[in-house]
């Protein structure tokens, strides 16, 4: 058994992707404590922004919501959210994005309106918030979702935010979107990329004891595995280091809310 | 003298069929508002909010609204919003209409309304399906040659109440934590309620006048009304009870245990001042539990000149 959990694992992943980085667009759960994991280890100048108007913030405890007052407590600006979608987001400031979504496609387009019609929908889930907008303006968006069939589906029954839309070259930039998209798909079975010319995610590492056959069952579309046109180049996940753990579980995570399953 | 009590100001600004936005972003929601138009049986009214919160589940279970407009559908940091949902997906207890935005959509809405404008344009909605499901966002061509752009119209609520730390009598008011879009909802409106925490000499307002976010110029009423904000939190003055955000995931997922819920929490108390008293017997300490601590700020110099 590995001394670590799955979700241990995709915090860890997705801070480590954020090496070096400056500006995060963060949410609530494991983005969360991805982000000052982040902040403790690979990117120490890393700025937590949060859409509810939050811009350097050195939260003392896990926040239960984007609204927590321990966001505010010690952050180095605080502004009315018009300001944030206007000058942060619109303006072109946010490097990385965090996102989830009930439903993913292949080409990172994501559902969090509703599941069924729009109209009467078998289950109505939150809706956007600022995800539209995030999708269309971070440099570049990060996904944190769990492996099923249920979330990674041939095709999703609304389009809340877009990815990578239909997958042709040029498509978001004759839209006037701006970000580049989906970059990473960080799973509890493996992580995914885009490819870079036909927007398709493709699988780009397994973790440790999972096998290509797991992780397909739990994608409705045949998986590309590497990026075309080559493919192939499959990676394992590199585990949590002891360090990594001890900051989670000490520090970023103590009761065990988000990373103990 | 705009001071009144919650009672007579939402008897007074309150209307069956008003447009009302009970703003404030987590932080700052006015259940105390909330629980009084429920109380005084207000009906088929628009409720505006970006996240309709567990403020306007209960508002909702309660019967007094037949439309919603917002661009978050959430409890916040638990999951869903039960009653909500029962009145979307089945009706109940009454059919619910409902006009979505994103997050930005709703900003621009209310800032277009704020500003008196025609529209907001914003950069957003490109390759999404909001637009197909509400015709009210639409795209038109920049006069400027830049392509096409997204625009929402102004909102103009009957109504805005707004939650904050202080105001004086005159309704200046001060607000420091998560500003949301409380000042475009407050110009926004034609009418506005504060309600605060403290009630302060107009010298303290006039001591730091970059903290002042909403003038008395806008403000119609002002309500007293410490803890008017719990569940939700007023920074500095008391923590979010994230216990009963928790809680009320398991009270309203069921119609007869929601029902029960308003029948001894906003329908059994005649005021505010009663529901913190019912709240302190049922948890004796919990503004201990609630207590955020000090973190004062460095005062400032403004200079006195002349």
């Amino acid at each position: 058994m590995p001394d670590y959990t799955p979700t241990e694992l995709m915090i860890t992943s997705s801070a480590r992707a954020l090496a070096g980085r400056h500006v995060v667009f963060v949410g609530v759960g494991l983005p969360n404590i991805a982000c000052n994991l982040a902040r403790r280890t690979v990117a120490p100048d890393l700025e937590l922004v949060y859409e509810s108007g939050v811009f350097g913030a050195r939260p003392a405890r896990l926040p239960l919501s984007i609204g927590d007052p321990t966001l505010v407590s010690g952050a180095t600006l605080v502004c009315p959210m018009s300001d944030l979608f206007m000058y942060y987001l619109q303006g072109g400031r946010i490097e990385v994005a965090f996102l989830g979504a009930a439903q993913i496609d292949r080409f990172g387009n994501l559902n969090t309106t509703a599941i069924g019609t729009y109209q009467q929908p078998k289950v109505r889930l939150p809706g956007s918030g600022g995800a539209c907008e995030i999708a269309i303006h971070a440099q570049q968006v990060f996904l944190i979702m769990r492996l099923s069939h249920r979330a990674f589906v041939d095709k999703i029954d609304f389009c809340t935010s877009a990815g990578h839309l239909a997958g042709k070259p040029g498509e978001r930039v004759a839209l006037g979107m701006p970000g580049a998209g989906p970059q990473l798909v960080v799973t509890d079975k493996a992580i995914f990329r885009f490819d870079k010319h036909t927007g398709e995610m493709f699988l780009s590492s397994i973790h440790p004891g999972v096998t290509v056959e797991e992780v397909q069952a739990g994608v409705g579309w045949p998986l590309q595995i590497g990026p075309m046109p080559t493919g192939g180049d499959l990676k394992i996940t590199e585990r949590p280091t002891a360090e990594e753990l001890r900051l989670i579980r000490e520090e970023l995570d103590p009761q065990g809310a988000y990373a103990r399953d | 003298m705009k001071v009144t009590t919650m009672h007579d100001a939402i008897a007074q600004y309150v209307h069956d069929g008003d447009t009302i936005a009970i703003e404030g972003f987590t932080a700052f929601i006015c259940f105390a508002a909330a629980h009084e138009i429920i109380r005084q049986g207000r009906r088929d009214l628009t409720l505006c909010r970006m996240t309709p919160d567990l403020i306007y589940d209960q508002m909702i279970a309660a019967g007094c609204a037949h439309k919603m407009v917002f661009s978050y559908l959430g409890n916040p940091g638990v999951g869903s919003l039960n009653c909500v949902r029962r009145a979307v997906e089945k009706s109940i207890p009454l059919p619910l209409e409902i006009e979505e935005y994103s997050h930005f959509g709703m900003v621009g809405r209310y800032t277009a309304g704020a500003a008196q404008l025609p529209f907001f344009p914003l950069r957003s909605y490109q390759g999404a399906d909001l637009p197909k499901v509400n015709p009210r966002i639409q795209f038109v061509e920049s006069p400027y040659g830049d392509g096409s752009i997204a625009v929402v119209p102004p909102l103009h609520p009957d109504l805005a109440i707004i939650h904050a730390q202080r105001a004086d009598t005159s309704g200046n008011t001060q607000i420091w934590g998560l500003l949301g879009v409380q000042k475009e909802a407050a110009f926004a409106a034609r009418r506005v309620i504060v309600v605060v925490e403290e009630l302060v000499d107009q010298a303290v307002i006039r001591s730091d006048p970059n903290r002042t976010v909403i003038p008395g110029l806008v403000v119609d009423a002002v309500v007293h009304e410490p803890y008017g904000a719990h569940p939700s939190y007023a920074q500095g003055y008391y923590d979010r009870d994230n216990q009963f955000y928790l809680e009320w995931d398991r009270i309203s997922r069921d119609e007869v245990t929601t029902k029960a819920w308003l029948d001894e929490w906003v329908y059994g108390v005649a005021d505010r001042a009663a529901y913190l008293r019912k709240l302190d017997g049922q948890e004796p300490g919990i503004w201990q539990r609630l207590a955020p601590g000090e973190a004062l700020s460095q005062p400032i110099n403004y200079g006195i000149y002349g």
